[in-house]
């Protein structure tokens, strides 16, 4: 096959390659020079956590085409889950970081996938804005519940309530998730590093899942899922697949995101987190991966960089979002756009191009 | 009414005769020792109390060409929804290659073997040409999720298997061209073409195609009909129609189904069908008798 | 009796719920768009009210009404400003943009009034309700609001049935292009029910204040999204859906508080939510819409 040009497909693959590795180094080499504060330091794991949030959102909303309001759930189930098999790991003397991490953020991700995908099978039954209000009620739920989680680990083994932590029953041994106080006492160990890699496998999956015989599958419903049932695609399996791999990747971002606290708490996984993950993916496009990782790591540095402006930083931020979302839609806008594609001589091929079809025929009851 | 047969399909039309089957139906004779494709029996579904489609029975042969036309809102599309599985029948059953469809969704009716096109155009507007072909070639290959996330050899095999055959049935239309194009950008006619090749891609045992020729002009559609006869003998399916430009209907269906007011008025030959008057008091009205 | 107030506490509760239901309801049924920042006029007409009451010395009728005409004004605008130019957006960005609104008006709130809670003392100072020797209280906001919902609901079906400009607003729902060619003017009528649905949360605001006295610039959030979940429950786009939503939601929300667990109430909601669009997946009173083949 002689490469003529790359297909756009490759050519945006290679460019959200390059756009994590080529983070990386500039980060990397600027810590090394001493120039990066020590505020934006601290925001180097948040970012990658929230970079992953939004890509595996991206695999629902945009890949899928399904309007997710309780991801921010799944975060919080591997971000507890974590918390738990990194508590029980140190109690069995396992003390190497790079071991603890792999097992958290594994078993974060299986154990977000399971609820994922239990969440998955009523809620894809339901379509549109039905299917978003479920998903914010399921994200709602699962705050509520952990709420509520009692869990310790002694030389007994795990313990369990419901009620609080006295009714763990535990004489000596750690309170590794304590209601509504949440998680306390994590290890520190995530690192830039391990949020990169975790960043590079997420946008592996999605893109790989994306090219592939399962990921047009996926966006064949999202365009048109009558068309795609006709084909003989199994349109509930896989709307469930793409929201069950999305659950796990972010239970993954869930464990990197909890281990970079000393305390986590479950009102911190509430509605508010799942729609600031949206408006990473809807701000870098719908399906667009690399335009979801520079939402988000943006999106994460700006209330950090208006922070001497503290008081107003919040509500320039929503300024901006709303800005960002009404000013390609004036009419003014548009028309300026326009001068500007015609000034420099791009658009005729575009028009050459564009579609004739209309809706075709007359109805026929 | 108007004699619209070519010599071309008068030619053809001579080796086809359609001889009935126990259940009186008409097929080609060339189909008589295959079970017929498609059978319908009482078929009939209810909107509210209005019967869309009632007491509807239809038997297609194997390798038969089939036309169902009729009046604007007679229930031709309902047909189509209904034996797809789109819409769920009231009563009555389908059969597809001896298969029953009871209970069946549209996705497992296209793998029992029914394909089928849109009126109005539904393709992946978003994905590319080929991509389209390549969701229609779904379930004749298979490949694993974790295969194509991990990337193991099976998953490149795969995608050169759907590469490859996604571009021998774009060539049937002469589409290869095209393949990296976005589907929803391509001009009306080739969306229409590539809706039949994708459902082709399935591998059908029988066809619907919903309006095909329209909006197409007179060659285009000249061409469309060489193309159907060409995929039935080259695939040797089934091939049922809805059309309303006649001189493609009389030309290559060799079955015609005249349906009215969602019954069916009348069965038979093209020849059989412009000699009905039920047919022609369908679509014309009834002719007042003249006064000499 | 003590289950008997219960039901009727919770009826209090579900008619705020109801009335902020009903403006997210006609949003939805006309501009075919989630107003996430519905919640966040609660908290503003509910400001106002506070506002001129603690600061200006007005009496409780001038600022409930302050408060009505100022939300009626902010829901004028914020649809001008925001939601218009987004007309022909897909529904995601204008998701996006009322959640920047509902951030914008939150911080705005916070700026202005600082994030301490403000106590709110109640609009009703008539005496509770005493039934039954004493065996049942029923406090005078819970009977009000009832009344108040009540009267609204009346109000407001009328309005939609007989009046012209009520039918107008129908017709913008059913098929807004339609409805411009037969010569309505459309976007005069999104303005009113944005109008409408703010001036009908202002009056939310001040109720659920007066029964939950802190006032915070995040107090409408939660109620937002329990009002949002109460219009799902009855079939978003349908009046009487959210009036049936809306009560339904805050019967079961006190019955799970009292009888359930406190902490797993908000849980319990949900989950009733999604048991019932389980079993009618266009809500109780919506209308299934079939894709046309």
């Amino acid at each position: 096959m002689g490469i003529k040009t790359l297909k756009p497909q490759t050519r945006s693959t290679i460019i959200t390659y390059a756009i994590v590795i080529a983070a990386f180094l500039v980060v990397t080499v600027l810590d090394g020079l001493g120039l990066i504060s020590n505020s934006l330091s601290g925001q180097l794991v948040p970012i990658c956590a929230y970079v992953s949030l939004a890509v595996s959102l991206n695999l629902v909303v945009g890949v899928s085409g399904e309007l997710s309001l309780g991801h921010a759930g799944f975060m919080s189930v591997g971000a507890f889950t974590g918390v738990v098999v990194a508590g029980c790991l140190a109690r069995m003397g396992i003390d190497n970081e790079l071991m603890l991490f792999a097992g958290s953020a594994v078993v974060g991700a299986i154990v977000a996938g399971i609820i994922g995908f239990l969440v998955g099978i009523p809620v894809m039954r339901l379509r549109g804005d039905y299917l978003a209000i479920v998903t914010l009620a399921f994200g709602e739920i699962i705050k509520n519940l952990l709420n509520n989680f009692y869990i310790g680990v002694d030389d007994a083994g795990l313990h369990f309530s419901m009620t609080d932590s006295s009714s763990l029953g535990m004489t000596q041994g750690t309170i590794l998730i304590n209601g509504p106080k949440g998680a306390v006492g994590i290890d520190k160990i995530s690192t830039f590093a391990l949020g990169i890699l975790l960043v590079l496998i997420t946008v592996a999956v999605v893109l790989n899942l994306m090219h592939s015989r399962d990921g047009r599958a996926i966006m064949a419903v999202r365009d048109n899922r009558i068309a795609a049932e006709s084909v003989g695609i199994n349109t509930t399996k896989y709307r469930l697949m793409a929201f069950t791999v999305a659950s796990a990747l972010a239970g993954a971002a869930g464990v990197l995101y909890a281990m970079n606290y000393s305390t986590i708490t479950p009102s911190q996984f509430d509605f508010n987190q799942s729609i600031l993950i949206l408006v990473y993916v809807v701000l870098g496009g719908m399906g667009n991966i690399w335009g979801s990782i520079v939402s988000a790591a943006f999106l994460t540095v700006l209330p950090e960089v208006l922070r001497p402006i503290n008081q107003y930083r919040m509500l320039l931020y929503a300024i901006v979002l709303i800005l960002v979302m009404v000013v390609p839609h004036l009419k003014i806008y548009q028309r300026a756009a326009e001068a500007l594609r015609r000034r420099f001589g791009r658009g005729e091929a575009d028009d050459a191009t564009e579609s004739v079809a209309t809706e075709g025929g007359e109805a026929d009851a | 009414m108007p004699k619209l047969f070519s010599d071309f399909a008068k030619a053809r039309r001579e080796n086809t005769r359609m001889v009935p089957v126990p259940s009186q139906a008409l097929i080609p004779d060339r189909d008589i020792y295959a079970s017929p494709v498609l059978e319908c029996v009482h078929l009939g579904i209810d909107f509210g109390g209005l019967k869309a489609v009632d007491d509807f029975n239809l038997t297609i042969g194997k390798t038969e060409i089939a036309g169902l036309i009729g009046p604007n809102g007679a229930g031709k599309t309902t047909v189509f929804n209904l034996l797809t599985k789109v819409y769920t029948p009231t009563r009555g059953t389908i059969m597809v290659d001896g298969h029953d469809t009871a209970g069946l969704d549209p996705a497992r009716v296209n793998r029992l073997g029914v394909a089928r096109t849109f009126q109005n155009i539904r393709l992946f507007n978003t994905l590319t040409v080929e991509e389209n072909v390549m969701v229609g070639l779904h379930n004749q290959h298979h490949c694993g999720m974790a295969t194509s996330i991990l990337r193991l050899p099976h998953h490149w095999k795969s995608e050169r298997y759907y590469h490859e055959r996604a571009l021998e049935l774009l060539d049937i239309f002469d589409m290869c061209g095209l393949a990296d194009h976005e589907a929803g950008s391509l001009p009306y006619g080739a969306q229409r073409r590539l809706e039949i090749v994708r459902a082709l891609a399935t591998n059908p045992k029988l066809l619907l195609l919903d309006e095909p020729a329209a909006g197409m002009n007179p060659s285009e559609t000249a061409e469309l009909m060489e193309n159907i006869v060409k995929i039935r003998d080259e695939f040797q399916i089934a091939i049922m129609l809805i059309e309303h430009d006649m001189n493609l209907v009389m030309n290559i269906c060799e079955g015609i189904c005249v349906l009215n007011f969602g019954k069916i008025i009348a069965k038979g030959t093209p020849e059989d069908i412009q000699q009905n008057d039920a047919v022609v008091e369908a679509y014309l009205g009834k002719q007042k008798k003249e006064v000499a | 009796m003590e289950f008997l107030a219960n039901i009727i506490n919770g009826m209090s509760l579900g008619s705020v719920y109801a009335i902020i239901a009903l403006g997210y309801t006609m949003v939805y049924g006309i501009a075919k768009m989630l107003n996430f920042a519905h919640g966040d006029v609660i908290m503003v007409g509910a400001y106002i009210c506070f506002c001129s009451m603690t600061y200006l010395g007005l009496p409780v009728i001038a600022g409930v009404v302050l408060s009505i005409i100022g939300c009626t004004v902010l829901g004028i605008v914020m649809e001008r400003l925001a939601y218009k130019p987004l007309r022909n957006a897909p529904s995601l960005n204008v998701l996006i943009t009322a959640i920047g609104v509902s951030y914008f008006l939150q911080n705005a709130a916070l700026i202005l009034m600082g994030s301490d809670p403000k106590s709110f003392s109640s609009i009703i100072s008539l005496p509770a309700l005493r039934l039954f020797d004493g065996a049942l209280t029923i406090s005078a906001t819970a009977v009000i609001t009832i009344l108040v919902c009540v009267v609204i609901m009346v109000a407001l079906t009328l309005f939609t049935t007989k009046t012209k400009m009520g039918k107008a607003m129908r017709a913008c729902s059913e098929d807004r292009d339609a409805a411009q060619l037969m010569g309505i003017n459309v976007n005069g009528t999104i303005s009113m029910v944005f109008a409408i649905g703010s001036g009908l949360a202002a009056i939310a605001g001040v109720l659920m204040c007066s029964a939950y006295p802190t006032l915070m610039p995040t107090t409408g959030s939660m109620p937002g999204i329990k009002a949002f979940t109460a219009a799902v429950l009855g079939g978003i786009g349908s009046i009487p859906g959210a009036a049936l939503g809306g009560i339904l939601l805050g019967v079961i929300e006190i019955l799970a508080r009292a009888y359930i667990s406190t902490q797993l109430a908000d849980a319990v909601v949900f989950a009733v939510l999604i048991v019932m669009l389980l079993i009618r997946p266009a809500g109780l009173l919506g209308k299934p819409v079939n894709e046309k083949v």
